[in-house]
């Protein structure tokens, strides 16, 4: 079972982070993950990708043939990768930065206030931690003690408790997408 | 009269010390610096791992996407396990730094991409002529020139082998998991000090920034081959004298071994001799065939081949990241029937002429993916010699070969 996940955005917004991070949570689930990134000579701004292949067994292609979840923060992001992913893939959107006037078609779409959340936390540099709360408890394909203790990992440790909040804003947020789609 | 003045240490002594590539305390220390056994990191920060592990206490270098980190996790860690790392000015003189620092008896290593390694194409044919182990890293990217800092390529290959002028031989290896990047930087340590050349760890962008799963390796489970040090007397050594196996004894610099090192032709004491045909062409053929020679024990390929005939089967000659989207489409090939014998090339130079053959010899075709406009498959062709069809699958511009390219060019629908 192999479950590819894209994410894209502008330089700065931590999408690379949010990548590794994911990547780590799957390790501790005692999965193999792979991480790839691309991004220009830029660092701010730009486009930034950043791709995470999480699987039972050993990762060849390292790199998303077709998206099961991809995650987008930024317009010309969404524009380029809506159209490579699976059927019935997962599309989730920032509700603020993204606008969508049709989902793809046969996907399950989010638009969620990811730079709200993050905005209302006090930092707008936590919304790459509140996209991970949201993924996990959306997808599951990481559990949410191995994520977050990837999360706590990857932090500076005086933001620990700011990051924490952040993943779990996230994974609520998630979750009530969830029930709302029932 | 009792003086308080105490002796200050023989720095010599505390210095790098000759062949003391990695006593057990080295690695232990090593590895509680590393922290936790299995990690997920980037191919870049693996080949700094394997570099401390494997001994390597001296790492010069000049920040270059995509080969930054590997500069930026040396100059973090090298000393706290009691190594140096310097910036220098530029590539020219990083490889001139380590090359000064592998005859203080450190395993040297520098790190770069496509512009700094051409920079040290003249210090690389110095470190061959000299017989001066290092390990030099190449984390290649799309040129020529400047070309795309951020993305990936194979475009160094023929550079690696070739880039300096003059005959001469060197080892360059290709890594294509992370797992392997450490793998192959304490391997190409190894190779450096057993045959005394400059090895590439000739990567990627891709592999380098790439994140995957790798176990650090227990003391018990990494082999150490030290340099060969002077078994005669300090006034009998010569540095460069041949004991029959075309590899010279090396002394350590401080230790009174006399000797003398320079670029120009030189004799068995080193001293220049360059009007002198036969001590040129001695000298030379020694350092080419010391790696020619010694082929067999230098070459390390992965063979992932079917038992078939040889009508129904196509063959695929792959290496670095590469290998990973052939490995991904050999398994969808199979599964719909298609016979497929995939050679991965671990060590591009010597290349594996002999298992190219081998493979020419059970296919009818083979296809040879680069992320380059033709590079390895020159001497894929050269090997083959017209044994079999081969098939160039030729992409540039950062993005690997997509699975779905190398099952098209298997099944030859591609032009």
């Amino acid at each position: 079972m192999r479950t590819e996940l894209r994410f894209v955005a502008s330089g700065g917004q931590g999408i690379i982070l949010a990548g590794v991070i994911l990547g780590e949570g799957a390790i501790n689930d005692g999965k193999e993950a792979v991480q790839t990134q691309s991004y220009g000579p830029e660092s701010r701004g730009g486009a930034a990708r950043s791709e995470v292949i999480i699987a039972d067994e050993e990762i060849d292609y390292p790199m998303v043939i077709a998206a099961d979840c991809l995650v987008t923060l930024s317009q010309p992001g969404y524009d380029k990768y809506r159209t490579g992913i699976k059927p019935g893939a997962t599309v989730i959107v920032d509700e603020d930065l993204v606008d969508v006037d049709e989902p793809p078609a046969g996907c399950t779409f989010h638009r969620l206030p990811f730079t709200k959340a993050a905005d209302k936390l006090g930092n707008r540099i936590f919304t790459n931690i509140v996209v991970l709360g949201s993924v996990c408890a959306i997808t599951g394909v990481v559990s949410q003690e191995s994520l977050l203790e990837a999360v706590k990992a990857n932090v500076p440790k005086r933001f620990l408790e700011s990051n924490t909040q952040a993943f779990m804003e996230g994974v609520a947020i998630g979750r009530q997408a969830l029930a709302q789609k029932g | 009269m009792e003086t308080s003045l105490k002796r200050a240490p023989d720095k010599a002594e505390t210095r790098h010390k000759p062949s003391r590539p990695c006593t057990r305390e080295d690695f232990d220390r090593v590895r509680r610096v590393l922290g936790r056994k299995v990690l997920f990191t980037q191919g870049d920060i693996a080949i700094s791992y394997g570099a401390l592990l494997a001994g390597c206490r001296f790492f010069a270098g000049y920040p270059i996407t995509p080969a930054t980190e590997t500069a930026e996790i040396m100059s973090r860690l090298l000393p706290r396990v009691g190594g140096t790392c310097i910036q220098m000015e530029d590539e020219i003189a990083s490889m001139g730094a380590i090359i000064g620092a592998s005859w203080t008896g450190a395993r040297s290593m520098t790190a770069t991409s496509g512009p700094g390694f051409s920079l040290m194409q003249e210090n690389i044919g110095y470190a061959a002529m000299t017989e001066t182990p290092c390990v030099v890293v190449d984390v290649q990217r799309s040129g020529p020139s400047t070309g795309q800092p951020t993305e990936g390529a194979q475009g160094d290959i023929m550079q690696a082998k070739w880039g300096s002028h003059g005959d001469y031989e060197l080892i360059a290896l290709s890594p294509s998991t992370v797992q392997e990047c450490l793998d192959l930087t304490i391997k190409a340590f190894n190779l450096a000090d057993t045959y005394r050349v400059p090895v590439i760890l000739l990567t990627d962008g891709i592999i380098g920034h790439m994140r995957e799963k790798i176990t650090l390796p227990e003391f018990e489970e990494v082999t150490i081959t030290p340099r060969k040090q002077p078994s005669t007397s300090k006034e009998a050594y010569l540095p460069f004298a041949d004991d029959g196996t075309q590899i010279p004894e090396m002394s350590t610099f401080g230790t009174g071994f006399r000797t003398y090192i320079t670029g120009l032709t030189h004799t068995e004491n080193g001293y220049p001799s360059t009007d002198n045909q036969p001590n040129h062409d001695r000298l030379i053929r020694r350092l080419c065939d010391k790696i020619r020679n010694n082929r067999d024990k230098i070459v390390e390929v992965e063979r992932d081949y079917e038992d078939a005939s040889r009508g129904e089967t196509i063959g695929i000659v792959s290496y670095g990241a590469t290998s990973r989207s052939v490995d991904y489409a050999v398994k969808a090939l199979r599964q719909s029937g298609i016979k497929i014998d995939h050679l991965r090339i671990i060590t591009n130079w010597p290349f594996p002429e002999n298992e190219v053959v081998e493979l020419a010899e059970r296919v009818g075709r083979i296809v040879v993916p680069e992320l380059n406009l033709g590079q390895a498959c020159h001497s894929v062709r050269e090997a083959v010699a017209g044994r079999c069809e081969i098939t160039p699958l030729w992409k540039i511009g950062g993005e690997m070969h997509t699975p779905q390219e190398i099952m098209d060019a298997v099944r030859g629908n591609s032009d």
